[in-house]
């Protein structure tokens, strides 16, 4: 706007600001209206008419801007018979610049327009709220009275000097005004609310768009890929089954679960672990759930190892792992129908593993039984005591 | 009732459907299929199958309000749920509408067979989800959260059907557990069914709070 000015009469854009400025401030506040008039009637660089010539047209406009000068000039009147003398000089002249404003916004072009919302978001809403239907009817009618009492109290209240009585002019007439303003206020919260869901919906439809690309359509094109090698389609289908599981049930992604520090999420991440490196399938349920202490670290961590234990030698098509929290201890089986074999006999090579299951158990006063014979499969029971702490804050 | 139960098989997916009928083969008789709730409700009520493999989402309303329609009338026909989900308010809203089991849709193909068979025969069928979901919910302390002057009975598991639940849980089969606990196959199958009814009868807390959510309290 400025710079329509500067290109009407040759002066450069920031003299022109600056002139106003200390013209509002040296005429108390008359240079605003004055801008916003220049505003009206100057046309904008490329346009051919200036927005006074569309806003002449504009009834509805016009009612709106004469509507919004006059709750001003009331909104005046009061300040004034309260004594508000800096600020009534000053605001007297905002009456033109708020009737001018109304008829830009309803006028101007798109960006003027853009300019304008965010400051008349208030006051176009109640726009919207003075159509004349019976209810508003009733509350301005009310409001109105509520006025008037007040500012015949307030008047008479001068007149008489009374202290008290003046108070009450002064709550009749705040009375007045939340109930004519109310309703807007209300209606820009709702709207604002509204816009805020709908962004909120839009984000997420945003994300799930992303996350389906990611997982799914990625998954689905390395099936498309693998197709001739049946054990790897299996796991790669398990892992986004998994993955969209854990999403959609848990509301979490893996990136988060793994952030967490409970059996729960351990025992997901054994199965994911072993899935994955191995591509046999585990079927894991855990019944109750409580955060993780050294000794239930050192649980998770056995069970692991039992669990890739399983899944690398016994040759069963899946693998049980069930973890139970319960008040006294955190048990956790780990199963399967494999090949099995005689726990006497076990080669002293591989009786490492089967050692740092057990020992790492003991040391944490944890029990870990072994329980297998040739072609009956596998099950190992471990059991850890919960320390009092954890178990209290379950 | 004969060695192969009349099926009816209801599912949104078409793929599904046909896959199941395939699979099945001649260990069932597949009598029909429908693929939502209204559909379904005309389809079972006219062909009355031993058994309705019931998928818990439908578009027209969850599978239980197939299972409500269908109890009032016909309380013969046994409902088997099927579902992808694993939300467990899911599970537990089918099963206490009236359904007697529950199984994954990745169960394989003999034990599906398997779980239909049992279902048909009256006995309750619980995949090791469904198992863990119920300890879960018979977990906490019972007392507190059940409504009093309730047949205080039906609030908890004995700690016999906490076992066999544990194993289901493990992925034991009845016949394994009938085995592990010396028991047999009958009696786990009693105990199953023992789990059933409190599951649909019991007012705890959690349940009831699930049943609620879903309108079915």
């Amino acid at each position: 706007m400025a710079a329509g000015i500067a290109a009407w009469r040759g002066f450069s854009p920031t003299t022109v600001r600056i002139v106003f400025v200390l013209c509002t401030l040296v005429s108390a506040g008359w240079g605003l209206p004055l801008y916003v008039l220049a505003w009206l009637f100057i046309p904008a660089a490329g346009a051919e008419a200036n927005i006074f010539s569309k806003a002449r047209n504009d009834y509805r406009g016009i009612r709106l801007a004469v509507g919004l000068a006059s709750l001003l000039i009331f909104v005046l009147l009061v300040a004034s018979a309260l004594n508000a003398g800096w600020f009534v000089n000053w605001a007297w002249p905002q009456v033109f610049s708020v009737a001018g404003l109304a008829l830009i916004w309803r006028n101007g072009a798109d960006e003027d327009q853009a300019t304008l919302r965010h400051l008349l978001e208030p006051l176009g809403a109640a726009a919207d709220g003075v159509r004349p239907n019976r209810r508003s009817a009733w509350r301005l009618v009310i409001a109105g009275a509520l006025m008037a009492g007040g500012l015949a109290w307030l008047f008479s209240a001068r007149a008489s000097l009374a202290l008290l009585r003046p108070l009450g002019g002064v709550l009749l007439v705040i009375a007045a005004i939340v109930l004519a303003l109310g309703p807007w206020w209300l209606r820009i919260a709702r709207d604002l609310a509204l816009e805020r869901q709908a962004k909120a919906r839009a984000e997420e439809r945003v994300d799930i768009a992303a996350r389906v690309h990611d997982s799914v359509l990625q998954t689905l094109a390395l099936i498309q890929r693998r197709a001739d090698d049946p054990q790897k389609v299996i796991q790669l289908a398990r892992m986004q089954e998994r993955e969209l599981r854990s999403w959609l049930f848990e509301g979490r992604s893996l990136e988060e679960a793994d952030a967490e520090l409970t059996v729960a999420a351990g025992v997901r991440k054994i199965q994911e672990d072993v899935e994955s490196r191995y591509g046999v399938p585990v079927e894991a349920v855990t019944v109750g759930d409580c955060d993780l202490d050294d000794n239930l670290e050192a649980l998770l961590a056995a069970a692991g190892e039992a669990t890739v234990n399983a899944a690398k030698w016994s040759g069963a098509s899946v693998v049980s792992l069930f973890a139970e929290v319960e008040p006294g201890e955190v048990s956790i089986v780990v199963r399967d129908r494999g090949k099995g074999f005689d726990p006497e006999a076990v080669p002293a090579d591989r009786k490492g593993l089967a050692e740092s299951v057990h020992g790492r158990m003991a040391r944490r006063g944890g029990t870990a039984v072994v329980t297998s014979a040739p072609g009956e499969g596998t099950k190992v029971t471990l059991k850890m005591p919960r320390s009092p702490v954890t178990a209290s804050r379950s | 009732m004969s060695d192969t139960p009349r099926l009816v098989l209801v599912d949104d997916h078409g793929l599904f459907r046909s896959g199941v009928r395939a699979e099945l083969g001649r260990q069932v008789e597949v009598v029909g299929e429908a693929d939502d709730v209204q559909p379904a409700i005309e389809l079972i009520s006219r062909l009355l199958p031993d058994v309705v493999l019931l998928d818990v989402h439908l578009p027209g309303g969850g599978g239980q309000a197939v299972i409500q329609a269908i109890k009032a009338e016909h309380p013969e026909v046994r409902f088997l749920a099927l579902s992808a989900s694993d939300a467990p308010e899911d599970v537990i809203a089918v099963i206490r509408a009236g359904a007697r089991g529950y199984v994954t849709k990745t169960i394989s193909t003999t034990e599906l067979a398997d779980a239909i068979r049992r279902v048909a025969a009256g006995d309750a069928v619980f995949s090791h989800r469904l198992a863990g979901f119920v300890l879960d919910a018979f977990a906490a302390a019972p007392a507190a959260d059940v409504k009093p002057s309730f047949d205080p009975e039906l609030e908890q598991l004995t700690s016999r059907e906490r076992e066999v639940l544990r194993l289901i849980a493990q992925g034991y089969t009845y016949k394994e557990i009938a085995r592990e606990l010396f028991i047999s196959v009958k009696t786990v199958e009693s105990h199953v069914s023992s789990v059933l009814r409190k599951l649909q009868l019991s007012t705890r807390h959690q349940l009831t709070r699930w049943a609620a959510e879903r309108r079915l309290a």
